[in-house]
């Protein structure tokens, strides 16, 4: 049944053998994308053509590698640019979020808390739609009253910042809450009695405990606004993020530059969710 | 000597709820003071009121004649040495000592000096490096008492700060405690509810019920000379017995059992209200076979129930003949009762010095503590 | 407290208090009731707007309106529950029959397809299925297949990929409660008599329902807003509810009729995860975590 009580030969096969389907199913789709970004073929298929480092680094005309394609590359600064800008905010106004539930009291908290975990059930594509017809709206009112036309109001990269930024801060402020909560507040009485002020003790004692999770949390903002999708369809306007830009690739065939990015993105994704997982385990204690 | 601590009829309510009711002290400058109470006491409350982590429902608290209502706790001229000892994980050795005076404002060499000299005066010179949790329970101990001692303090106040700790080290740093306190010469304000840590410690001990101060004295007089059931019940072992007094034609009192047994006292009641008292003799007082002859002991038939050996600690559990109650009776040092068996029959005595009656409380017993 | 004290505390509350109020009411609260309001908009035959029930009225005539309604909606039922039997398995191996060395390094390789975009997950799996994909060369390679077999655009397809996208968020959970359940109960249950099911019935999963709980909820709620896997996996006259938003709003451009389906969506969604909390006694606030 379990490690420390005796099991049959067959039961244990058996859940090895589960486990080891699992996890082919789990990578074979990845590992597949990632080999065949290699393959020296017009089309992201088998059979297999030869090595080629031709989709990385291709100057064409026929075959255009990823790091001279200028419409990817342009859509990868937009999603950084994009992720930048939501990181920072998410990060900031969660950190203050997790700050105003755990830390402080006040009327209506419960409803505000309610509030803050409606991004969590609210779908993604409702979330874009609503936020778009919410800044149109605005963006007229502002129009037909004063005469302004601004930008800010329609699809582009402001809007796509805000977009993911509204339901981003409240997985950073869950992340960051719950470090929190396992704040010893006797930590801040303690600096308080040795003689430092509010803003002292937020700094030196609390902040201080939370940056790990902050960190953690940061990274996950960014990786999570970096692969959005369903909020940012709605919201994207002439500048496409990365992932709206593969979508349509994929939607309508490609050359397997696809594969080169998502090999890229792969490894690095892989690479930082490695870090990350070992330093929060390690910062645990 | 000069007052560090003046408490004047401070009360604290939470709620419908009084955690400390009218209490009033004054700590002499240098002393080594206790509050000692059970949990739910209130003793805490007193002290983070002192802290300034609470404000007094009612009445005044001074430090050096200084009221200080509205005085917030970063300003307080006090440190808490807290339960958990509160220490900053983030932080070294170092960088705790050095954290408070950093928040006054001083720089350089003079926190370094200063913070060095501490670490020399706690016992952990070259600990400055090290990280919190690299410490044993004794060594951060010292630290967290460093880094208030560190401030120069009028009063150094402790919560419970050897609560954590397995017992050897408790006893150990009972003593290191005093001596730290005797050498730094700082009052302390100290608050346990183990009545060993604050007896041997301590120059002064307030015992604390339900809020209110049962009695304030020194260790001596606390043991000796108990003014209350509860004191007598807290601090140190004590057999109890519920008794009715009489008093005779010549105005010598006597404790009467249920079970008829009659006990001289040597000191008089007041038996208006009502004659039902509890009296307590305490386990060392209780001498076994005593001489026959030895005028005005009081003297009981007992059989052994059972022999609770503890090294030098040891007792005897005794049931006087006719009767359920168990009596707790110390054994002499001396191995002279080292062949005493179950069931064996004794005969017990005690000077009717040694016995003191309160009131009955309805026969109230304070099992929990 | 003092007068300044009160102020100073007030300070602190405020300065905590005001980004999150605007994120919360600029970004949530007014956008939804934008949403709302201009569900109930419609523009009559003289081309002025007013208030009209149409746009749910025509959910309710247009049977592909409701029929995509009711499919995304079952389907979504049953993706979680395909989630469910393969992550119990899967938690338990993790965290009570690997070796203890492992473990650690088991849950980093769970973890890591998720953290790669969905998008390229979904093109791996169409890079594999698809008619010139990657087992159909290799079945027509060891002459298993003569004809290469169109595995795409199946509701079947469609299905795998939600599963596969959305497991992650079954597994965790469910592996944060298996962790806490001490060996010692199943040893127990073991000396008692029990057998494998019973152990499972009795002990393993009423224990860990409230990961299995919190796991399905997000599980559900993704698949039902998924608008990637159904788009490039599935059928092309099978829609999915996320669709028929996107189509009414960007292809016809009738942004009153995007309003009332996203409207209903946010509705069931909402409808279902309630159900489930009432009838399982639960606290969103708990389950989120």
């Amino acid at each position: 049944m379990i490690r420390t009580l005796p099991n049959s030969k067959a039961y244990t096969t058996g859940f090895k053998v589960f486990i080891v389907l699992y996890f082919v199913f789990l990578f074979a789709p990845l590992v597949v994308t990632m080999v065949l970004a290699f393959n020296n073929s017009m089309f992201p298929a088998l059979p297999w053509q030869g090595f080629t480092w031709d989709w990385f680094f291709g100057k064409g005309p026929d075959k255009i590698g990823i790091f001279h394609d200028a419409i990817n590359l342009r859509s990868i600064y937009t999603s950084f640019r994009v992720a930048a800008g939501v990181t920072i905010l998410s990060t900031v106004v969660g950190t203050m979020a997790a700050f105003l539930f755990e830390q402080e009291e006040f009327r209506f908290k419960k409803l505000l808390y309610f509030l803050m975990l409606a991004p969590m059930v609210i779908p993604g594509v409702i979330l874009g739609i609503s936020i778009l017809m919410f800044s149109t709206a605005v963006g007229l009112f502002f129009e037909n009253t004063f005469g302004w036309n601004m930008d800010m109001f329609s699809p582009g990269i402001g809007l796509v910042i805000f977009g993911q930024f509204s339901f981003i801060t409240t997985i950073v402020t869950l992340l960051i809450s719950a470090r929190l909560k396992k704040f010893d507040r006797t930590l801040e009485e303690a600096a308080y009695n040795l003689g430092a002020n509010r803003l002292e003790v937020i700094w030196f004692i609390t902040l201080n405990y939370l940056r790990p999770a902050i960190i953690g949390a940061a990274i996950v903002a960014f990786l999570m606004s970096f692969e959005n999708f369903n909020t940012t369809l709605f919201l994207v306007g002439s500048n496409a993020t990365l992932p709206i830009n593969l979508y349509l690739q994929v939607r309508d065939g490609s050359t397997p530059v696809i594969n080169a990015i998502a090999f890229l993105l792969i490894v690095t994704t892989s690479c930082i969710a490695v870090v990350n997982l070992y330093s929060g385990s390690r910062n645990k204690t | 000597m000069e007052i560090a601590l003046s408490i004047k009829n401070v009360s604290k309510n939470f709620g419908n709820f009084t955690a400390v009711s009218n209490v009033t002290f004054d700590v002499e400058d240098g002393k080594f003071f206790s509050i000692l109470g059970p949990s739910g006491s209130g003793k805490t409350t007193l002290l983070r009121m002192i802290a300034g982590f609470y404000k007094p429902s009612n009445g005044v608290i001074e430090i050096r004649g200084m009221d200080m209502a509205g005085v917030e706790p970063n300003k307080r001229p006090v440190n808490l040495v807290f339960q958990n000892l509160a220490l900053f994980p983030m932080m070294n050795v170092y960088e705790n000592i050095a954290f408070g005076l950093k928040r006054r404002g001083e720089r350089g060499k003079e926190v370094k000096k200063k913070v060095e000299s501490m670490l020399e005066r706690v016992g952990l010179p070259g600990f400055g490096n090290r990280k919190v949790n690299q410490l044993s329970g004794g060594q951060k101990q010292r630290v967290a008492i460093a880094r208030c001692l560190v401030l120069e303090p009028t009063a150094l106040l402790l919560d419970e700060p050897l609560g954590s700790l397995d017992f050897k080290l408790r006893e150990h740093m009972k003593v290191e405690l005093k001596k730290l306190q005797a050498k730094v010469g700082t009052t302390f304000v100290y608050i346990t509810h183990d009545q060993s840590e604050a007896m041997v410690m301590s120059d002064h001990v307030a015992v604390m019920h339900s809020g209110y101060f049962e009695q304030l004295d020194t260790p001596q007089n606390l043991y000796n000379k108990p003014v209350s059931a509860f004191v007598a019940q807290f601090v140190g072992d004590n057999n109890k017995f519920i008794v009715r007094l009489r008093k005779d034609e010549h105005g010598r009192f006597f404790a009467v059992t249920d079970e008829g047994h009659e006990f001289k006292l040597d000191r008089p009641y007041d038996l208006e209200s009502s004659n039902l008292f509890e009296m307590y003799v305490r386990p060392e007082a209780i001498i076994i076979n005593p001489k026959e002859s030895t005028g005005g002991i009081n003297l009981l038939d007992v059989e052994v129930k059972s022999i609770l050996f503890d090294g030098g600690n040891s007792r005897i559990l005794v049931i006087p003949s006719g009767s359920g109650r168990e009596i707790i009776v110390s054994l002499p040092q001396n191995r002279k009762y080292d062949n005493l068996q179950e069931k064996d029959k004794l005969k017990i005595g005690w000077y009717p010095s040694a016995a003191v009656c309160f009131k009955g409380a309805g026969g109230k017993v304070y099992d929990e503590i | 407290m003092t007068k300044s004290e009160k102020i100073k505390v007030r300070w602190g509350f405020i300065i905590f208090f005001t980004p999150v109020f605007l994120w919360l009411f600029l970004l949530i609260v007014l956008p939804q009731i934008e949403l709302l309001r201009m569900s109930f908009l419609g523009t009559d035959f003289h081309g002025k707007s007013g208030f009209t029930l149409e746009n749910y009225g025509s959910f309710f005539t247009e049977p592909i309106y409701w029929l995509t309604f009711a499919r995304t909606a079952l389907y979504s039922i049953l993706v979680t529950f395909i989630v469910l039997i393969i992550a119990l398995p899967v938690a338990f191996y993790i965290t009570k029959l690997a070796k203890i060395k492992y473990q650690g390094f088991l849950m980093v390789l769970i973890l890591i397809p998720f953290w790669v975009n969905e998008l390229i997950r979904i093109y791996g799996w169409i890079i594999l299925l698809r008619e010139s994909g990657v087992i159909n060369y290799f079945l027509l390679k060891l002459h298993i297949l003569k004809h290469p077999l169109e595995m795409m655009y199946h509701d079947a397809t469609m299905i795998l990929g939600l599963v596969y996208t959305s497991m992650l968020f079954m597994i965790v959970p469910i592996i944060g409660v298996m962790e806490s359940l001490d060996d010692a109960l199943i040893e127990a249950a073991n000396d008692l008599g029990a057998g494998k099911v019973a152990v499972w019935r009795k002990i393993i999963i009423p224990y860990c329902m409230p990961g299995i709980m919190s796991g399905s909820i997000i599980v559900f709620m993704l698949v039902l807003g998924s608008f990637l896997t159904p788009k490039l996996l599935g059928g092309k006259n099978a829609m999915w509810f996320t669709e028929q938003i996107y189509n009414s709003i960007i292809i016809y451009f009738n942004w009153n009729q995007g309003a009332a389906f996203g409207f209903l969506l946010l509705f069931l969604s909402s409808l279902i995860i309630f159900i489930v909390l009432k009838l399982t006694k639960q606290e969103l606030s708990k389950v989120i975590k």
